[in-house]
């Protein structure tokens, strides 16, 4: 069984939940951004939460189907169309031999995760079916799909239940205006304590240049560094480290100016100084951040990060439990 | 030297083991890590070294931060007795210095460079005091390089000079990154070297290109089969410099699979490079030319 690619959208690319081990050899953890909304499709579809879906950005793709199967769309809000009659999202839908999957536009959030029962089936790179176009690694011939692709679809588990849908509860919100959580760290000793407590207290708004390397942020004052001499090896703007590593969520400011908070298919290391690292319960929620979304930062310690981490894995849980 | 431990959001544990590039703080970062994988640790998921510091990845669902922070307080000790000697690979790397791609390419982006009446060379020859080109290109290829870290995009070397620090180039970076860099070029930035392993964005300046394929995620070249990543931390490189004929018969010889680098294996001892830095040197050389 294949699917055929009538028009592959903005970038769609194929991903599962990442290909964490490699990061000590420059290779990132690559995988869907919002992760979620990844393992809600494959579970309404009975697939592994870790089984390789469809991840679409802005623009939704246009795929033939070959055979009978069952599909789910999930993640950002933009109406789902089987021959061009609308279908829940959030939900698992059959879908026949030579039927076309198309959306409308996208209404709120950024990215949608579309799971076939049995998984895209391209081969496993370095443990993963994520597609890391630098590199040319794993997804499709190592690139986003393009028209006239046919991608591989596994064998399903037969656990797939047309219908059955994810409640409401437990779908993604869009909250607007966004609050992202920092641990504040790493090299946060090199700005002044007023000018970091104005990134904390700022409005910030997502730039246009947004994507799965990282996302960059405008509209707050620069900030203010510390003098010091540059350390050897470091170079010579005061924003500049000897090259270190990029923690997955780490946010970097280079110059003082612009932050960057570094997503699944970012470098992985560099020399720019970061001020801190989004914690994981918030990573998903980027990659739903539309060019222009208003955002604030917030400070939280650590027991706070675990307490947000916690609260993360019960709605996994709830979530399995109700489409068990 | 005196290690700092911050965390990197609840999923990294981020140790800058010195703020200045040096080899005793690459050693120390590297023998630390060492010993937190000797340890498996329950819970370490990753460990990265980088040139002077090193990120531990954990899932604090199975470690609490604060005790991972403990366990790896508790090796920098274990680790500053531990003997500064590393069995690891010496290899010899072919350079065409000054070829037309790396040139082409720094041509088009000229107005992002510090000096736009030169070219990449010639800048870094100028600012370090070197009286021409050549004599820069035979500084560069004259001693060895640490790879000091693995990293940036996959499979790319950061390599260290191993001269004494006043003999070390130094060169910044464009003034403006580059959306474009040829495959396999040979690049400087701050006090490292790098090869690109593949082709795309880059800050650092254009020296030469190698032939030789360093990352190759269809694992077809011969020497890349076994794993696609070529480079390791702690490897050391030497350069060697080639001319366009012998370029053209490297690029050939492995389009065949018939390349094989050339690669030694050595021990290498910092108290004794510190002691003499020419002369250890001296040696390398000789073990990467002998057969």
């Amino acid at each position: 069984m294949a699917i055929k690619v009538l028009n592959p959208g903005l970038l769609t690319s194929v991903q599962d939940l990442g290909r964490p081990g490699y990061f000590h050899l420059g290779i990132p953890v690559s995988g869907a951004m919002d992760r979620y909304a990844m393992r809600a499709a494959n579970l309404l579809v009975g697939n592994d939460e870790g089984a390789a879906g469809l991840e679409a950005v802005f623009v939704g793709p246009e795929l033939a189907f070959e055979e009978d199967t069952v599909v789910a769309v999930t993640g950002a809000d933009m109406p789902v169309k089987i021959d061009g009659e609308i279908q829940p999202s959030w939900t698992a839908l059959p879908i026949k031999a030579g039927q076309v999957l198309s959306f409308d536009f996208l209404t709120a959030g950024a990215r949608i995760y579309i799971a076939v029962a049995g998984g895209i089936d391209v081969p496993v790179a370095l443990g993963s079916r994520s597609t890391y176009p630098i590199g040319a690694l794993g997804g499709f011939k190592g690139r986003a799909i393009a028209k006239g692709d046919e991608l591989p679809v596994g064998r399903p588990s037969g656990n797939a239940a047309s219908g059955r849908s994810v409640p409401d509860a437990l779908r993604r919100e869009n909250p607007v205006p966004v609050e992202l959580r920092i641990l504040p760290g790493l090299y946060d000793h090199r700005v002044t304590k007023a000018s970091l407590e104005r990134f904390f207290e700022e409005e910030w708004k997502v730039a246009p240049e947004a994507d799965r390397m990282g996302y960059r942020f405008r509209g707050g004052t620069p900030l203010e560094f510390n003098e010091r001499e540059q350390p050897f090896g470091a170079g010579s703007d005061p924003s500049n480290i000897v090259d270190s590593c990029y923690p997955y969520g780490s946010v970097q400011v280079p110059g003082g100016t612009e932050p960057i908070i570094l997503h699944r298919d970012a470098v992985s290391g560099g020399g720019y100084f970061m001020i801190g690292t989004v914690i994981s319960a918030d990573m998903d929620l980027i990659g739903q951040l539309q060019p222009n979304t208003p955002t604030r930062f917030s400070r939280v310690t650590m027991e706070e990060a675990l307490e947000a981490r916690r609260a993360r894995a019960a709605m996994l849980d709830h979530l399995r439990m109700a489409l068990k | 030297m005196k290690p700092r431990y911050t965390f990197g959001g609840d999923e990294h544990l981020f140790v800058e083991v010195d703020e200045e590039m040096s080899l005793d703080a690459f050693f120390k970062s590297l023998s630390m890590t060492r010993i937190i994988a000797e340890r498996s640790v329950e819970g370490v998921t990753e460990i990265c070294p980088a040139n002077a510091s090193f990120q531990v990845k954990f899932d604090p669902d199975v470690i609490a931060p604060d005790t991972l922070l403990e366990e790896v307080r508790s090796i920098e000790a274990e680790a500053a007795k531990a003997d500064p000697v590393l069995q690891t690979r010496l290899i010899e790397i072919p350079v065409f210095y000054q070829d037309p791609w790396t040139h082409e390419t720094l041509m088009r982006f000229r107005e992002r460079h510090q000096d736009p009446q030169g070219t990449d060379l010639e800048y870094a020859a100028r600012i370090n005091g070197y009286p021409s080109v050549e004599a820069f290109i035979a500084a560069h290829s004259g001693s060895p390089w640490f790879v000091s870290m693995v990293g940036f995009v996959a499979g790319l070397p950061f390599m260290y000079q191993m001269v004494e620090r006043e003999r070390q180039i130094q060169v910044p970076k464009y003034l403006r990154p580059r959306t474009d860099t040829p495959k396999l070029t040979v690049g400087y930035g701050g006090c490292f070297s790098c090869i690109y392993s593949v082709r795309g964005a880059g800050g650092y300046q254009m020296f030469g290109i190698t032939p030789m394929p360093i990352f190759d995620p269809d694992q077809k070249t011969n020497y890349l089969e076994d794993f696609m990543v070529f480079f390791r931390p702690g490897d050391i490189v030497k350069f060697k410099p080639i001319d366009r004929a012998e370029y053209d018969r490297t690029v050939e010889a492995v389009a065949n699979n018939a390349f094989t680098p050339k690669i030694r294996e050595v021990e290498f001892d910092l108290r004794a490079f510190n002691a003499d830095i020419k002369g250890y040197n001296a040696r390398l050389e000789g073990m990467i030319n002998g057969d």
